[in-house]
């Protein structure tokens, strides 16, 4: 990589954050409770986007930035007045933005249409705006770069005809030192460019008992007699602008008459001081610091810090068994160690955990295009923003939560009408939240519809033959429907939803993830979908078991609870077929030894406890197995890499003894004892991927 | 394979360590190999074919771990306190594999490697596609990639 492109790469990094701050405040801007504080975020967003897009030479997204920026400037200075059309003007700009910054990543195409029809919006609000104030506001902030590569425009002769040098005054504030840079550097830069007389000015300076730290009370005034002209200066303080109070006064020859071309730089330079000093009130409550490293670098962290809390567990075992070696002393270090290997754990496993705000910003997005097509208006509520997730988790979640939130504007949502026939908010609503709940992730999708038609579900259902027309069904299992391959309920197929792409994906990747999916209506109230996953992929819950003498672990999230039954609750069929009967419900049982092949002992002839779990397109069973040992987190560790996919087993994992223990795939037990190979063999490799 | 036939055409001598199996002698390419390690007992695999005897932990990895005798159809190796597992390099993957025992390192010119002689067995001729002649007899060199590789073929 060279680096022109890395520092392209390291720029769009930043567009996306700073996309993020764009999203952020243009919401609080809509929801009415925005601080000037958040209109200068966004303006600062917008204008760092173009910044950047100008060294980059991209024109689109720099003529883009600009008219959005300065209806945004016209905004901050209360010379255009907020209005909801005009927020939904800016809302779409935004979304506009981020697709030109898509776009000029990627190098691919966007709709050009609705660019230019957005400009049109924003440039009636923007001429609106410079009509009213001094001309030409936003004239400070055209990009800098294209004056250096044309040293010999008009422009710049016509400014060194003019002048003979400039008078700076220079007042750095705190976030110039903090940021490591020193005044001496540049006056150094500046004496390369002619010559220089710099003088302190001291009237700020407090008493030494009034003097406070981290504040600043130096400033400069230089004068520099040069004939090059004022872009080179701004080049010199270009890394420091935003960091100090700068203005550039040109000196200009007696005799010459004032050109226009310079009075008007010099407004300009005071919005530059204005901008500053704008930066300096937030600067100190900006974001925290923050690391960019490559995700490999960590996953090897994660996976060496797997492999010592594996080792820890071997040592504290072995010095269990040889109790003489034991004295207190070595016990308290022993229980130090294993402290410090949790912390160590904890403290990796955050370094990939990520807060679910950019995921759910992006739903925003969705909701308000949604509604757009479909011809309703929604608004997204977005609760527990700040719920980490683990970054894998994050990125797979994307496309199910955005197939979600779309079918619940298009499917979930009334039209406005119907909405207030009903004597509702003509405004629809829809509710995404996140929440830790007992070691796992909870996020929640509902709206404020007209809940699920019950009856047209189980019609389809019928008629697409998923169910018997006489089958008795209850409320939550017609819900369940949903979810079944082959079902969708849009009769009339939407660029929306209703591509063929139905709940039942959704789940699919849900259960990938090692998660649950549910749904709850109310009629009249709207729909809910909860969906439930694990913290982090790289380690799961699990209970260690024993078949034929095998140690396995199944996992917690398969199962529903375990049973240890009376003799006369198990009820053979057939010839080698066994039923258990559960409160009066008759269940499959698998016997996990004789479904994976292992020969029994005569020590364990028979299965002694049964583990209920419901299995993927199977429904309940329960799995016979011997003995059960314990509960505990398990680092999942694929069997692909060094060999390849078993059916019936998901992955392995290491024990507390540095014995192999396999990860039973229950899905794919079910479906083997279902006469399902083929199908056993896909669902076989849900895990696996969850190591990479 | 490429990086083997490199060996074979690039360099004038080539290291191989050689051990015993099912009472034959066999050799592999001492780049191949990572470590050799005591036998351990593995966790056994469902479903697995005779010759894959289960997986083991090698420091946090999880490898297979295959009977060689038993791949090449010489029935599986008897347990002994002498066996040994040679962890080598399979491509991407690691894998062990159980042998009665390690005998030496044995360096070789490039003209003492013969191609294996027509027999009557395509499956012999891949797994072992060259022999070298020692004083005392003959060591047959393995071909990792086609064990795993038949190994899967059984399993699928």
């Amino acid at each position: 990589m060279n680096s022109v492109n890395s520092i392209r790469d390291t720029f769009f990094e930043e567009c996306e954050e700073l996309l993020e701050a764009l999203a952020d405040g243009l919401s609080e801007m809509a929801d009415g409770d925005a601080s000037q504080d958040t209109m200068n975020a966004v303006f600062r967003a917008v204008h760092s986007i173009k910044g950047g897009a100008g060294a980059f030479a991209l024109d689109q997204l720099v003529s883009f930035a600009h008219s959005f920026e300065t209806v945004l400037d016209g905004l901050r200075n209360e010379t255009i007045e907020q209005t909801t059309d005009l927020m939904r003007v800016l809302q779409k700009s935004g979304d506009l933005l981020a697709n030109i910054v898509e776009a000029a990543r990627s190098g691919s195409t966007f709709d050009e249409a609705s660019l230019a029809s957005n400009l049109d919006a924003l440039s009636s609000y923007g001429n609106a705006s410079s009509a009213d104030v001094a001309p030409e506001p936003a004239f400070a902030f055209q990009p800098m770069a294209i004056d250096i590569e044309l040293p010999d425009s008009s422009d710049t002769d016509r400014l060194s005809d003019t002048h003979v040098g400039f008078e700076i005054h220079f007042t750095p504030h705190w976030p110039f030192y903090a940021n490591g840079h020193d005044p001496i550097l540049l006056f150094t830069a500046l004496a390369q460019i002619g010559e220089i007389d710099v003088a302190l000015s001291e009237e700020n300076l407090p008493t030494l008992d009034d003097l406070e730290e981290n504040t600043t009370h130096l400033s400069w005034t230089i004068t520099l007699k040069t004939d090059e002209s004022e872009t080179i200066l701004h080049e010199v303080f270009e890394f420091v602008e935003g960091l100090c109070d700068l203005q550039i006064d040109p000196i200009v020859a007696e005799e010459e008459p004032l050109p226009d071309a310079i009075a008007n730089k010099i407004p300009a330079d005071k919005k530059i001081s204005a901008e500053a000093s704008a930066q300096k009130n937030t600067k100190p409550v900006g974001p925290k610091p923050t690391l960019r490293v490559d995700l490999e670098r960590v996953d090897r962290l994660i996976n060496t810090v797997g492999e010592l809390i594996i080792n820890q567990a071997m040592i504290a075992q072995r010095m269990g068994e040889n109790s003489a070696l034991l004295d207190a002393d070595l016990s308290n270090d022993l229980d130090d160690y294993r402290l410090l290997a949790r912390d160590i754990q904890e403290a990796v496993m955050a370094i990939r955990a990520q807060p679910v705000k950019p995921l759910f910003q992006r739903m925003s997005r969705i909701v308000r295009e949604s509604a757009d097509e479909a011809d309703k208006t929604a608004r997204l509520v977005v609760i527990g923003e700040g719920t980490e997730v683990d970054k894998t988790i994050i990125e797979r979640l994307a496309d199910p939560l955005t197939h979600m939130v779309r079918n619940a504007v298009d499917h979930g949502l009334e039209t406005a009408q119907e909405r207030i026939d009903a004597g509702k908010d003509p405004e629809g609503t829809i509710t995404l939240s996140a929440a830790h709940r007992s070691g796992s992730i909870l996020i929640e999708v509902q709206d404020d519809g007209g809940g699920l038609n019950r009856d047209k579900i189980l019609s389809i259902a019928i008629e697409k033959n998923l169910i018997a027309s006489d089958q008795e069904i209850t409320d939550a299992e017609i819900d369940n429907l949903l979810f079944m391959p082959g079902f969708s309920t849009v009769e009339k197929v939407t660029s929306l939803s209703g591509r063929g792409v139905g709940m039942d994906v959704v789940k699919n990747s849900v259960v990938a993830l090692g998660g649950r999916i549910s749904i709850s209506s109310t009629p009249g109230l709207g729909t809910k979908f909860s969906i439930t996953l694990p913290l982090t992929l790289a380690v799961m819950d699990g209970m260690v078991i024993s078949v034929a003498d095998q140690t396995m672990v199944v996992p917690i999230s398969a199962m529903i609870e375990t049973i240890r039954p009376e003799p006369s609750d198990l009820h053979p069929l057939g010839t080698d077929k066994l039923l258990l009967s559960v409160r009066g419900q008759y269940i499959p049982v698998i016997d996990v030894a004789e479904i994976l092949g292992l020969v029994r002992t005569d020590a364990c002839p028979a299965p002694d406890v049964y583990l209920l779990i419901e299995a993927e397109g199977v429904g309940q069973c329960a799995l016979g197995i011997d003995e059960i040992f314990d509960q505990r987190q398990v680092v999942i560790k694929s069997l692909e890499g060094n060999y390849q996919a078993i059916p019936g087993v998901a992955a392995a994992t290491i024990l507390g003894d540095g014995k192999i223990a396999l990860i039973l795939d229950t899905d794919a037990v079910a479906l083997m004892q279902a006469g399902d190979p083929d199908r056993a063999r896909k669902s076989n490799s849900q895990l696996e991927h969850s190591h990479e | 394979m490429s990086d083997q036939d490199e060996q074979f055409t690039e360099k004038s001598t080539c290291e191989f360590v050689t051990f015993t199996a099912a009472n034959q002698s066999f050799c592999l390419d001492i780049m191949k190999i990572r470590e050799i390690r005591r036998w351990a007992p593995v966790t056994i695999l469902p479903h697995s074919p005779a010759e894959v005897l289960g997986v083991m932990n090698l420091r946090g990895a999880v490898i297979p771990i295959f009977d060689l005798a038993a791949g090449f159809g010489l029935g599986p190796t008897p347990h002994n306190d002498r066996n040994v597992i040679i962890v080598a390099n399979n491509g991407t993957q690691t894998v062990g594999l159980l042998v009665q025992s390690v005998s030496e390192i044995l360096s070789v010119s490039e003209d003492q490697i013969q191609s294996t002689p027509d027999v009557n067995s395509e499956s012999t001729r891949q797994s072992i596609p060259e022999v070298i002649s020692l004083e005392n007899g003959m060591t047959r060199v393995v071909d990792l990639q086609f064990i795993a590789r038949a190994v899967s073929q059984v399993a699928a």
